[in-house]
């Protein structure tokens, strides 16, 4: 005592002083716990994102062979009528056969021809069909082509197939690394950007598999679940907030709904293939089913998240609107929703996102189907970004191990894009009282 | 009907008259068969300790209490003569007659012009743009406000100092031009020099208006009002001129409050 | 202390605790100083006399910090009811105290100017008029003390007596100094401070007064008893 009563302030070695220390290297400690959780979760996602990038980026270039190809019009327009559904079915694979044959003359063997031939991408009828349609002055004419390569060229050419590597193991036998390797020092071989990817439906060969079908029925089936579980969504919960007197059935309504956002979605799959394929009899695999099932799941999703935005609008707000007359509809429509809209709108899309992701229930409704049209309305079959995914997963060939990560890719990207919106959102609308 | 000698709880020409008026939330009892008169362009000032049930009262008088799940009201409140608390007259009509401006100020998050604006908007007392851009400026004007934002009336109302937000609402109030305003401890929230221009508008606006105001500073019900109202415990303990309650209150317990005795 | 309800704030009570002792301390005081002066005048006692001339600064002191207190109170705690009329009244009571300290004075400095004369009979006429002026003193600051408003009322009431016996004191100087006008310096002294101690009694009931209005908030009746002075005079 004698001690404190003499130092005049701070001692410098009294227990007070140690006790402090000791204060303040707890915190160090748990500040440094904290970064090193961080640290650990940020290294997670890197180490995610880095190996999606680095097995996927190959599969947005793509290898072709240019060929001169002599449009013959014996074979491809016989009659000379010109009729489309004619050029359409014509064989153009022949076309680019005779033009190989003519650069390797020397091939002879009917087991090396066909090797030859496989070369070339086996959509190389629908190339040349196409150019054909697009410009039906070709015929007649020998122009260079530039055909897409076989999966497997298309993945030697990138790399993943070792030159060294006993020929048994190889998918791509010496015999066709020699011809590639003339190709190649003829100047034959091209790479460019995998266009095909962005614009076109899946496909059983890897190199004419595209994601756009996928794109354009997650695009459909969200459209029908926002159309659907928005309105109803943020309807119930300004009703249950504002309007709804608190009682016994508006507090098992509530208890139901936070359990609803915890149902597993395979359980809304199973509930959709009863109730709206079996019974009402609505058709398989349309974004228009899938749509209903996400919305079902998205549901309590957006009506808790707009009832905590409803339920921040601040007291003062209801009154002020109140003193001043309003009655409660227009308290409720000119103050207190457009108040908490920030909040709804990043729940509704938050809820969005969530739906995007989600492969189960869609499995269940026969949106896992083989499609290679892009859909053109909510009830033509469909599949979505994460169901495709998971197809091309399935997929034996090497090649569509970069496309189902190049699928990734698109679809992280996508819910980047959502989610940076709902930050917009929030921030842009965000008021201050 | 009360002594008026010792407790002058009935006054000659009220503009609202309130009889045995008793509120309860959820079954419990919050104010005990109050009987008040408010004066027509007056100040009346409702003092007590928190939890006495002053706001609750002002609550009765424009129906703000209807909000609340649970409350009950009873007895009579009548403004004008016309009894309020009939389930025929219509709160949202009552409540343009019968203002009020609040604790904390509460503008809307909107533009200084459309927080003036949506009263007589919402009730259609105003036809065309011209006739609504008058009812704008004379608000503020009343409000002594004008000046200070007449160019910036586009910019939001919560961008304005704490007292400027308070005139905002009172001129808020004043838009639907009612008869009677309620203040729930208008500045309490506000500096000294906020509520003295407050003050000054509420010594202003009763001439046009009957005012009635919950306060916590006795000095401001001392300084603002002409009648003063003691509640304690749910009922009213002592009501007379403001004069009379800080000079010479009759009741002990009024006398305990104001002084700052355990009471 | 008019009331023995303490406040929240206990400084606040000993604060008006404080200015009461004062009043309460001065009143004694200006009692003295009469005492004084009056037995300085019949015993013809010069010390006495000039010590009751000296303690009139103690009481101008006094009326001094009591001011600057109710100044310093009004300003921080600004009171109200109850509080507000007591430490009005104090300050209004301590003028008074203040005032009849000095009436109190001025008979001590006469006694020393009346002792310069030889002894006349008219000195003791003035005693039985002191007498009932610090009654009057002392039941009014009791009544203060005690926070009794009916005392108050009382000592008020006996101001007539001291009027009816300042008008019989009055007359009597008159007689002394046609009787032997070498007496008329030393009756004209003693008249003066008749008139003070009439004076006085003026003065406790100014301060029943206050004690009635800080106790009950009413002002008394202005009708006060008063009766026909010795000029003829009809008072208000």
């Amino acid at each position: 005592m004698t001690d404190r009563e003499q130092s005049t302030g701070i001692a410098v070695d009294s227990a007070e002083v140690k006790h402090a220390r000791k204060r303040y290297r707890a915190e160090r400690r748990f500040r440094m716990y904290g970064v090193a959780a961080i640290a650990a979760a940020a290294g997670m996602l890197a180490l995610l994102v880095i190996s999606i990038v680095a097995t996927g980026w190959t599969a947005f270039y793509q290898h072709s062979i240019a060929l001169d190809v002599t449009f013959e019009a014996k074979v491809i327009d016989p009659k000379g009528g010109r009729d489309p559904s004619v050029l359409a079915r014509a064989d153009y694979r022949k076309l680019a056969r005779a033009s190989l044959r003519k650069l390797f003359p020397d091939v002879k063997k009917r087991g090396d021809k066909r090797k030859l031939y496989g070369l070339l991408s086996i959509g190389v009828d629908q190339q040349l069909a196409e150019l054909v349609a697009a410009d039906p002055s070709l015929i007649g004419q020998t122009r260079r082509v530039e055909i897409y390569a076989s999966d497997d060229v298309d993945s030697f050419l990138k790399g993943f197939i070792d030159r060294e590597a006993p020929e048994s193991d190889r998918r791509i036998k010496d015999k066709e690394i020699a011809w590639l390797d003339k190709l190649e020092t003829d100047g034959a071989i091209t790479s460019h950007l995998n266009l095909r990817f962005w614009t076109k439906g899946d496909s059983r060969e890897p190199e004419l598999a595209g994601f756009w079908g996928a794109m354009v029925g997650s695009f459909f089936t969200l459209l029908v679940t926002l159309a659907l579980s928005f309105p109803v969504g943020v309807l119930a919960a300004t009703y249950l907030e504002e309007f709804a007197p608190k009682n016994r059935w508006t507090d098992i309504i509530e208890v139901n709904i936070n359990n609803l956002a915890a149902v597993p979605s395979i359980v809304f799959g199973l509930l959709g293939l009863a109730v709206f394929l079996n019974f009402f009899g609505l058709p398989r695999s349309a974004p228009l089913v899938g749509g209903m099932v996400l919305a079902l799941m998205t549901l309590p999703t957006i009506i808790i998240a707009s009832r905590s935005a409803l339920k921040a609008v601040p007291p003062s707000i209801r009154e002020a609107a109140f003193g001043v007359g309003a009655s409660e509809l227009q308290v409720v429509t000119h103050h207190v929703v457009p108040l908490a809209l920030p909040g709804i709108l990043t729940g509704a899309i938050i809820g969005m996102a969530r739906a995007l992701g989600e492969t189960a229930p869609l499995l269940m409704i026969g949106m896992v189907a083989f499609i290679v049209d892009i859909p053109g309305s909510v009830t033509d079959p469909a599949t979505v970004m994460p169901v495709q995914i998971y197809l091309w997963a399935d997929s034996p060939e090497r090649a569509f191990v970069a496309r189902t990560s190049a699928g990734v890719m698109a679809l992280l990207g996508f819910l980047m894009l959502m989610n940076a919106l709902a930050v917009i959102l929030r921030k842009r609308f965000e008021r201050r009282w | 009907m009360l002594d008026s000698e010792t407790n002058s709880a009935t006054i000659a020409d009220p503009k609202v008259v309130c009889r045995d008026v008793s509120v309860s939330y959820s079954g419990k009892q919050a104010l005990f068969d109050i009987d008040l008169d408010i004066g027509s362009h007056q100040v009346t000032s409702l003092i007590g300790p928190s939890g006495c049930g002053k706001s609750t009262f002002l609550r009765c008088m424009n129906r703000m209490n209807d909000v609340i799940d649970g409350c009950v009201v009873t007895g009579s409140i009548s403004v004008d003569g016309v009894e309020i608390l009939d389930d025929e007259i219509d709160a949202v009509q009552l409540r343009r007659r019968v203002g009020m401006v609040f604790q904390k100020p509460n503008p809307f998050p909107k533009s200084i012009y459309d927080n003036i604006a949506y009263g007589p908007r919402i009730h259609g007392l105003v036809r065309g743009k011209d006739e609504l851009d008058e009812v704008v400026q004379t608000s503020l004007e009343r409000a002594g406000l004008w000046e200070e934002v007449k160019d910036r009336l586009l910019q939001p109302g919560t961008g304005l100092s704490g007292g400027q937000q308070q005139r905002l609402c009172i001129a808020r109030a004043i838009a639907v031009r009612p008869d009677v305003i309620l203040m729930d401890e208008p500045c309490s929230a506000l500096d000294p020099i906020a509520t003295a221009r407050v003050e000054e508008l509420i010594d202003e606006l009763k001439r046009s208006y009957s005012i009635v105001i919950v306060t916590h500073s006795m000095q401001q019900a001392a300084r603002v009002s002409q009648r003063t109202a003691f509640f304690h415990l749910g009922i009213v303990v002592e009501v007379g001129e403001t004069e009379q309650i800080f000079t010479n209150p009759r009741d002990e317990r009024t006398q305990g409050y104001i002084t700052g005795r355990y009471g | 202390m008019p009331n023995s309800d303490a406040h929240i704030v206990r400084s606040y009570s000993d604060e008006l605790q404080n200015i009461s002792a004062l009043v309460a301390k001065m009143g004694g005081l200006a009692e003295t100083i009469l005492t004084d002066a009056m037995t300085a005048l019949v015993k013809r006692d010069a010390d006495l006399s000039t010590q009751a001339i000296q303690a009139d600064k103690r009481v101008d002191n006094l009326d001094a910090e009591i001011e600057y207190q109710v100044v310093r109170m009004l300003a921080l705690r600004q009171p109200m009811a109850v509080d507000l009329r007591s430490i009005i009244s104090a300050l209004k009571i301590a003028q008074s105290l203040e005032r009849i300290a000095d009436h109190a004075k001025n008979g001590a400095k006469r006694a020393l100017v009346i002792n310069q004369s030889p002894p006349m009979d008219a000195t003791r006429g003035i005693v039985r008029l002191s007498d009932v002026a610090r009654e009057m003193l002392r039941s009014v600051l009791d009544a203060y003390v005690n926070s009794d408003a009916e005392g108050a009322v009382k000592v008020r009431d006996r101001d007539e007596d001291l009027d009816v016996l300042y008008d019989g004191y009055f007359r009597e100087c008159l007689t002394y100094m046609m009787e032997d006008n070498r007496n008329i310096t030393a009756a004209t002294h003693l008249l003066f401070i008749a008139k003070n101690i009439e004076r006085i009694g003026d003065h406790c009931t100014n301060i029943a007064e206050n004690v009635y209005y800080m106790q009950t908030g009413e002002r008394l009746s202005t009708a006060r008893p008063k009766g026909e002075d010795a000029m003829g005079l009809k008072a208000e």
